[in-house]
């Protein structure tokens, strides 16, 4: 007898157990399950929510590896060991080894926590309530790491996880139920949690707290700081944004910004690839792009007329050209990720057009008008999660409407 | 209970579980939320609301029969306007600093519909001592909520209770703080209180599922 059929007839010996859902769970990933639908309608489908789910990590996965690379390129040219790039993507200062094994050792916990305390929760969930496990967390899992700055303290990220999984999802009903992106519920908690954590200069590069904490001692004189493009706008510095190479390298990812989030590049391809698969939807992509640029440009008119002048506090992101503003912070990831998220995200087409264009179009009105939270995509998904469902509801009845009238033009 | 009869024991037991004003009835939430970041504030907020309902419910029940009922809520508001300037005035008296941190909350006890709410329910068609009883049942549900939202609040906000720092110091660090923990500043903002209240509500419900409405 193999493997295959032992599994089954463990699971059918042990029917009535209560950690059953768990244990289905590991066997689905590797086998098909052998139970069938009796009565009704059968439809066969290849992509079931695992493989959905599958798809977009892979989607995520060069935004982790290029993170990683990042992350010990940021941490040695803090500290002067290495050279800036200079020759585009594939300059060899950024590929090393060196590098890559600084990010791995240091993002490959925050993986490895996520995933765990999530999971951990998932599972937890499905044996009390007695239903299977729900596959929703793979995304979620992989997200987190991606959206949160590299020297996060492991525990704050597990308090966190558990409250997004429990308080923005489980209580919900559980995957496909919940009003917000776990994702993003997870970050906005440690962001109003532990604001010192989540921004400032002193969190985006692996050791610059530290160093902050040996300088106050006198331990340690140089201090290494790594602060964002976006952060350094919000406060009118604008010498790091004004060169041109500046400008490739936020296209390409070799700036200071959360771990995954910070290669346009990469993004990029990985919202082509949620297209192609048709995972993603690429109607919320690009109203999202189309209402950010339609902002950035009402402001880039703003600052021609001379209202807004150079000692405003809002100059610095104002004045920021519009295309600009779709490179910086962690629009690109947030949209392409995170907005396009089918649970959270309005299921009518038209709705996700209108969706989609005020997600982009508040991100970077919060982004501006409120420098205390320089990440205005989080805030903009968020908002228009809950809203969502009114959009929807609104296009449906809008739908409805129109067909009654044709109906009444026929019986007339 | 040789005290009170089984009755009137009811009138104070059950607001403060089973049909407790704030988790169940869902009234008094936006005191809950603005004032419950600190626990002595809870504490102030949950006895002031005993004075005024207590005292007022006695009087609506009181004049309850000489109230005409097309003005009754005007009555009613004058009533407990009165008892809201003697605590607000007794506040400032003897604890201006308190009176301070709390603002314009207790002066907003006036709009707390948990009072109007037991006025028109109870107190308008019942004797004074059982309108007594029923107002500091209901005072007390409101404030055990308030007290364990504070609780969670100001411990897991600010690291202390009632102003003293039970897990150490977090300039100095020490205690819990030497091992790198953390103040959660979401704690101390309003929606943090809201999902206390909410988390509170979940607990309450799945111990006794008969609380659970059914839509």
């Amino acid at each position: 007898m193999g493997l295959k059929s032992k599994l089954h007839q463990f699971k059918e010996k042990n029917r009535d157990k209560k950690w059953l859902p768990a244990f289905s769970a590991i066997h689905t990933f590797l086998f098909l399950p052998n139970e069938t639908t009796h009565g009704g309608t059968h439809i066969k489908v290849a992509d079931d929510l695992k493989r959905t789910m599958n798809t977009v990590i892979m989607a995520m996965l060069p935004c982790l590896i290029f993170g990683m690379f990042n992350a010990g390129y940021q941490h040695h040219l803090a500290l002067g060991e290495i050279q800036a790039v200079t020759q585009g993507f594939f300059s060899p200062e950024f590929w090393t080894m060196d590098n890559f094994m600084v990010g791995f050792w240091k993002i490959l916990p925050l993986v490895i926590v996520s995933y765990g305390v999530g999971l951990g929760i998932e599972f937890i969930f499905a044996i009390i309530k007695g239903h299977e496990v729900e596959e929703g967390y793979l995304v979620t899992g992989m997200l987190v790491p991606l959206i949160v700055p590299i020297d996060i303290p492991l525990w704050m990220l597990a308090v966190a996880v558990v409250f997004g999984v429990v308080i923005g999802k489980e209580v919900f009903g559980g995957t496909g139920m919940n009003i917000l992106n776990p994702a993003l519920t997870i970050r906005a908690f440690l962001f109003f949690a532990y604001p010192t954590w989540m921004s400032g200069d002193k969190v985006w590069v692996h050791g610059a707290k530290e160093r902050a904490n040996q300088i106050a001692t006198g331990e340690n004189l140089d201090a290494i700081s790594g602060e964002t493009i976006l952060g350094s706008l919000a406060q009118n510095s604008k010498e790091m944004v004004d060169s041109a190479t500046d400008i490739w390298n936020a296209f390409y990812g070799f700036i200071p910004g959360s771990v995954g989030e910070t290669s346009a590049i990469l993004i990029l391809l990985g919202g082509l690839f949620l297209i192609f698969t048709k995972i993603g939807s690429w109607r919320i992509m690009l109203s999202s792009v189309l209402g950010a640029i339609a902002m950035g440009l009402i402001f880039n008119g703003v600052v021609d007329t001379g209202i807004v002048g150079e000692s405003s506090k809002f100059y610095g992101l104002m004045s920021t050209t519009w295309w600009h503003h779709l490179l910086i912070g962690g629009f690109a990831f947030g949209i392409v990720f995170m907005a396009t998220d089918p649970v959270t995200a309005s299921q009518t087409n038209k709705g996700k057009w209108i969706y989609g264009f005020l997600v982009g179009f508040i991100s970077i009105m919060i982004r501006v008008f409120n420098p205390a939270y320089p990440e205005g995509v989080m805030l903009a998904i968020l908002l228009m999660n809950v809203f969502a469902p009114t959009i929807d509801h609104y296009v449906v009845r809008g739908n409805v409407k129109k067909r009654m009238k044709r109906l009444k033009v026929k019986t007339a | 209970m040789g005290l009170l009869s089984k009755k009137d024991a009811a009138l104070i037991k059950d607001p403060l579980a089973d049909n407790n004003p704030i988790t169940i009835q869902v009234l008094g939430i936006c005191s809950a939320l603005a004032i419950t970041a600190q626990l002595k504030a809870s504490i102030v907020m949950t006895i002031s609301v005993i004075f005024v309902l207590g005292v007022g419910n006695v009087v609506i029940s009181l004049i309850r029969n000489i109230i005409p009922s097309k003005i009754r809520i005007i009555v009613q508001l004058t009533v407990v306007a009165a008892l809201v300037i003697i605590v607000d005035q007794v506040l400032k008296a003897f604890s201006y600093q308190l009176s301070k941190e709390l603002g314009a909350f207790i002066g907003l006890i006036i709009t707390n519909c948990i009072i109007m709410g037991r006025f028109e329910a109870f107190a308008l068609g019942n004797g004074p001592w059982k309108s007594f009883l029923d107002g500091v049942g209901n005072a007390l549900g409101y404030g055990i909520i308030l007290i364990i939202v504070g609780f969670f609040r100001e411990l897991l906000g600010s690291g202390t209770l009632l102003g003293f720092k039970v897990l150490g110091d977090p300039i100095a660090k020490t205690g819990l703080y030497a091992f790198g923990y953390e103040n959660n500043g979401f704690m101390l903002l309003a929606p943090m209180a809201l999902i206390v209240v909410g988390v509170l509500i979940w607990v309450q419900r799945s111990r006794n599922k008969a609380l659970i409405e059914d839509h």
